[in-house]
């Protein structure tokens, strides 16, 4: 069996990628997809320490997470699609009006 | 599951979720995402949640993947990532992927310190819809009509950011 260590590991991995990308890529599109995969590695710790101790709370919590997600993705590439009718891009430096 | 599965599915995620940061593609992006995501639902079935591996694949593959996609498409977008990419940000990507890195390793570091003792084996029925739901809807049933209210105000939301103004 393997241990849990090893999927918190990977799970490191994978929040570090996504925390990269949301730093590194301009597309407002791509940053959201990056903040999911970060979302999602969170996910992957509760449900490895829900078989750790043996109990159902963290698979409970990933299902909220995963509500969360959905609302804020609905929410999200709504305000993309309302901020590109403004002002027809998806570059985040572009994107700028709300910055002092 | 035994090592070698793991390393193989770990490789496959961390190539995918890469692919999803740096490919200028969006919906090359997006569809790394899916892959990922999917990759992410057999971990989950390998740690014994199988409904929430059933709704990583059926919410997110499913439908927040859709909705990626159909914006990506409605707002016709291209490899424009190239030309951002030359103005003079180089030394900054450079510092977020060492940043990256060195939380990575940090945590990995941490991780492999703490010496986890070997889980017992679940119970019958660990992970399968009746269990999740019996802690939903007797342990957690206030934050689940919570979650309701969050899903009404998303929907609203939505549908007041996206809606055409008449003007």
């Amino acid at each position: 069996m393997v241990p849990t260590s090893w999927y918190l590991v990977l799970s490191a991995v994978l929040f570090a990628i996504g925390a990269v990308g949301v730093l590194v890529r301009r597309n407002i599109i791509v940053v959201f997809m990056a903040i999911e995969l970060m979302l999602n590695a969170v996910n992957l710790t509760f449900v490895a320490f829900a078989r750790q101790l043996g109990t159902i709370d963290g698979q409970v919590i990933v299902f909220f997470v995963m509500t969360v997600a959905a609302a804020e993705a609905a929410v999200g590439l709504a305000i993309i699609i309302a901020a590109f009718r403004n002002r027809p891009t998806v570059n985040a430096d572009e994107l700028a009006v709300l910055r002092w | 599951m035994g090592p070698v599965t793991f390393f193989l599915l770990a490789t496959a995620l961390v190539v995918s979720a890469l692919t999803v940061v740096v490919h200028p593609n969006p919906v090359k992006s997006a569809m790394a995402l899916v892959a990922t995501l999917f990759l992410l639902a057999v971990e989950f079935v390998f740690l014994g949640a199988h409904m929430i591996a059933a709704l990583q694949v059926i919410v997110y593959a499913g439908a927040i993947m859709v909705l990626f996609l159909f914006v990506i498409m409605l707002l016709n977008l291209s490899d424009e990532e190239a030309e951002a990419r030359r103005r003079g940000r180089a030394l900054f990507r450079i510092g977020a992927w060492i940043g990256g890195g060195v939380l990575a390793a940090e945590l990995a570091a941490l991780f492999l310190r703490v010496p986890f003792p070997a889980p017992a084996a679940p119970p019958a029925g660990y992970g399968g819809a009746e269990s999740v739901a019996t802690a939903l809807f007797v342990d957690y049933a206030l934050p689940f009509e919570l979650t309701s209210i969050l899903l009404l105000i998303a929907v609203i939301g939505t549908v007041v950011l996206a809606q055409r103004r008449a003007s």
